[in-house]
């Protein structure tokens, strides 16, 4: 009997590891298979077994269940009370429609053949059967924009390191994801690394880039450890080295590890760190695409971008373009996590309201109190209130309602949290995170703390909320890069949507 | 302080030599001294410096601005305990608390980290103790984690 059991980082801290040690213990006719997580992860650790063709699913399982469980596991029955049965018949019902996590949590991560038979290297063989333009033309036709967080075109974006002349020219994959709330990259290099080096390897192709980096933080031991096993595998099989699959032409990838700096998560930061410096912000222009890493033309994009990238080439750009709304193409990896009954990770085409994911998805607080606030896009993004709960999941109709999409990340918060702890500690991150370029941020932040101190202690209130507001300006104008210039969002956002919060403390808190 | 002063710089060296041929290959000679020194002695910022030409400024500017290099020798335990935003929601705040307050204490065996997010959070909170991420977690298991390492009988 074939049992899956993920092994992805989340699922084993909660115990799939022990999990999988029962299965075994208990029956060894039993073949364990280790898989990335499907991203359900109120269920973790789940375990599937194959019945004719479906994958049934068994979560939350615990080592103790395994005993009573086998007899399920071995007859496939669906009556079982953990059984949650065809797993991606439940993925269809609540809307998910994978195309970048399609493999993920299905394959062993880094397994050459079973990448291969679950359409693995399908876009990478059309890309080296096609011209570098069409494969940007390709990217372009997509819809594709840069799911680290800026939306940038990626199309555009490898048009310009295409038409550069400098060489060599590099591939930089952003795998720091610092952003809290967010766990899709770590969800991918765990679950379907393969997917990624093929991305890397396909923009190597468009934009005449023969090495890559992949920059990933170090809080990512698991992943790190997946991403090393899939190089091997990807050179023993010449998808990566001196002959890309038998073409002739050459690429290969480097992984390197970060040293604990949120910053190095903006482009240029990751780049000067990269190149071994302090991970200092640099000024553009000029863009990475056009003086990058070591000043040559560098793409820098996010891991959900470039693992995104070879079911475009292998199903064709209608296939991303044809869903979402607006401007925003293709599905967004939701990261559902915080407070809420079913965190996890849902793949949907943009478009879905904030209060469907909450409420529809997430089964609203995991406390069972009414959720109130929602960080969307990590600790730069702004707070929504529940009166927002209507805004779209997408790039523009999210800025609109005064948010930002960023990584996709969806924190939910319950009726008693403090807003304006909330919005301290957003000044706080700033302050420990900035890389110490420019005043506002550097030392607004830490000022911006002093005064949100002042106004919950009632001094000088009205005016110090009005310095507040001044700072907030002050840093959103004179920041170099998004993290002063996006670090005031939250704590604005509080201001303005919760100002209850910011009232004198009756009692001796904070 | 080292026993073996020559052989820390041949090792050093060895190290350097290793990485020098990779583009930009400061930070991974600084983990992988780390990795087996446990910190950055001052040395090993001098010596670094000598042998990739660059000043002793420059590498020690790097390992000043990132987190995770330290120029101290650390406790025998490492944990990180996750502040960020998601696991806030899901009552973090007491956990780093508790881990922070325990690690006043000087026996305590184990060195006690912020960290901001370690992707764990639909399960948090979350945190990573010697290299292993640990969800779900409360005052109560950051406490008895922190005594069974400090107490020597952890696994
Ligand atoms: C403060 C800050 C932190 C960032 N952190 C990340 C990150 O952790 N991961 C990421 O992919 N992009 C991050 N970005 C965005 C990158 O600067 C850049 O836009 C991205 O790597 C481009 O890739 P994409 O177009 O594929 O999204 C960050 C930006 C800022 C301003
Ligand atoms: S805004 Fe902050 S992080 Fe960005 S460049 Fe200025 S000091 Fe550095
Ligand atoms: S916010 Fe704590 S693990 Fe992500």
């Amino acid at each position: 009997m074939n049992v899956c059991v993920p092994c992805d980082s989340t699922a084993v801290s909660i115990g799939a590891d022990e999990v999988a040690d029962a299965l075994t213990r208990n029956d060894p006719a039993i073949t364990v298979k280790r898989t990335g997580s499907r991203g359900l992860y109120w269920l973790e650790p789940m375990v599937e077994v194959e019945r004719d063709g479906q994958r049934i699913g068994y979560g939350p399982v615990t080592a103790g269940d395994i005993p009573g469980l086998l007899d399920a596991l071995r007859s496939g029955d669906t009556g079982h009370p953990l059984c949650v049965g065809d797993v991606e018949a439940l993925l269809e019902s609540q809307g998910q429609r994978r195309l970048t996590l399609r493999r993920t949590g299905v394959v062993a991560p880094g397994e050459w053949a079973d990448y291969v038979a679950n359409g693995g290297t399908e876009g990478l063989r059309k890309a080296l059967d096609m011209e570098p333009q069409s494969i940007v033309d390709a990217v372009k036709e997509s819809g594709l924009r840069g799911r680290g967080g800026a939306g940038f075109p990626t199309g555009i974006k490898w048009q310009t390191v295409h038409d550069a002349e400098a060489t060599p020219k590099y591939i930089v994959c952003n795998a720091d994801e610092g952003d809290s709330g967010t766990f899709a990259d770590r969800m991918l290099m765990e679950g379907d690394p393969l997917a990624l080096l093929e991305g890397m390897t396909i923009a190597g192709l468009a934009v005449g880039a023969e090495q890559g980096y992949i920059y990933l933080r170090s809080e990512y031991p698991d992943a790190h450890r997946m991403l090393e096993r899939a190089l091997e595998s990807a050179r023993t099989n010449g998808m990566l080295g001196d002959s890309v699959l038998g073409s002739g032409r050459a690429f290969d990838i480097e992984v390197r590890i970060g040293a604990g700096a949120y910053i190095c998560g903006e482009e240029t930061s990751l780049l000067e760190s990269l190149e071994g410096k302090r991970g200092m912000i640099r000024f553009k222009p000029p863009l990475p695409a056009i003086q990058g890493f070591l000043s040559r033309p560098t793409v820098v994009n996010n891991v959900i971008t470039l693992g995104t990238v070879p079911t475009i080439l292998a199903e064709g750009a209608e296939v991303h373009s044809s869903l979402g709304m607006n401007k925003s193409r293709g599905t967004l990896t939701i990261q559902l996590c915080g407070n809420v009954a079913r965190p996890g990770l849902y793949e949907i085409p943009f478009g879905v309201t904030l209060g469907h994911v909450i409420n529809d998805l997430g089964g609203g607080c995991a406390s069972g109190r009414p959720p109130r606030a929602v960080q969307v896009g990590g600790p730069l993004g702004a707070y929504m209130p529940v009166e927002r709960f209507d805004t779209p999941m997408a790039y523009e109709e999210f800025g609109e309602a005064g948010g930002m999409i960023g990584h996709g990340g969806v924190v939910v918060f319950d009726d008693t949290v403090d807003m304006a702890a909330q919005a301290r500690f957003a000044l706080e991150f700033c302050s420990i995170e900035s890389c110490g370029k420019c005043t506002p941020c550097r030392i607004g932040s830490v000022r911006g703390q002093e005064v949100i101190d002042r106004i919950t202690d009632d001094d000088d209130r009205e005016a110090n909320i009005a310095l507040l507001r001044e700072l907030c300006e002050t840093m959103i104008e004179g920041s170099l890069c998004a993290h002063g210039g996006m670090a005031p969002y939250p704590v604005l956002s509080a201001l303005n949507h919760f100002p209850d919060d910011f009232e004198p403390r009756t009692t001796a808190a904070v | 302080m080292s026993k073996d002063e020559t052989g820390d710089a041949l090792e050093i060296e060895s190290i350097c030599a290793r990485h020098e041929q990779r583009e930009g290959p400061l930070l991974a000679i600084l983990h992988e001294v780390q990795e087996g020194h446990g910190y950055i002695s001052n040395e090993a910022v001098g010596r670094i410096a000598h042998y990739l030409n660059l000043t002793r400024a420059e590498v020690y500017g790097v390992v000043t601005f990132y987190p995770d290099l330290r120029e101290e020798p650390p406790r025998p335990h490492m944990l990180k305990v996750c502040r960020a935003e998601a696991c806030q929601a899901a009552g973090g705040r007491e956990v780093w608390a508790t881990a922070e307050a325990m690690a006043a204490d000087p026996d305590c065996q184990v060195e006690v980290e912020p960290v901001y997010c370690l992707g764990n959070c639909p399960c948090g909170p979350a945190v990573q103790m010697d290299e292993r991420t640990l969800g779900r977690f409360t005052p109560e298991k950051v406490s008895a984690l922190i005594a069974g390492a400090s107490g020597g009988s952890s696994s």
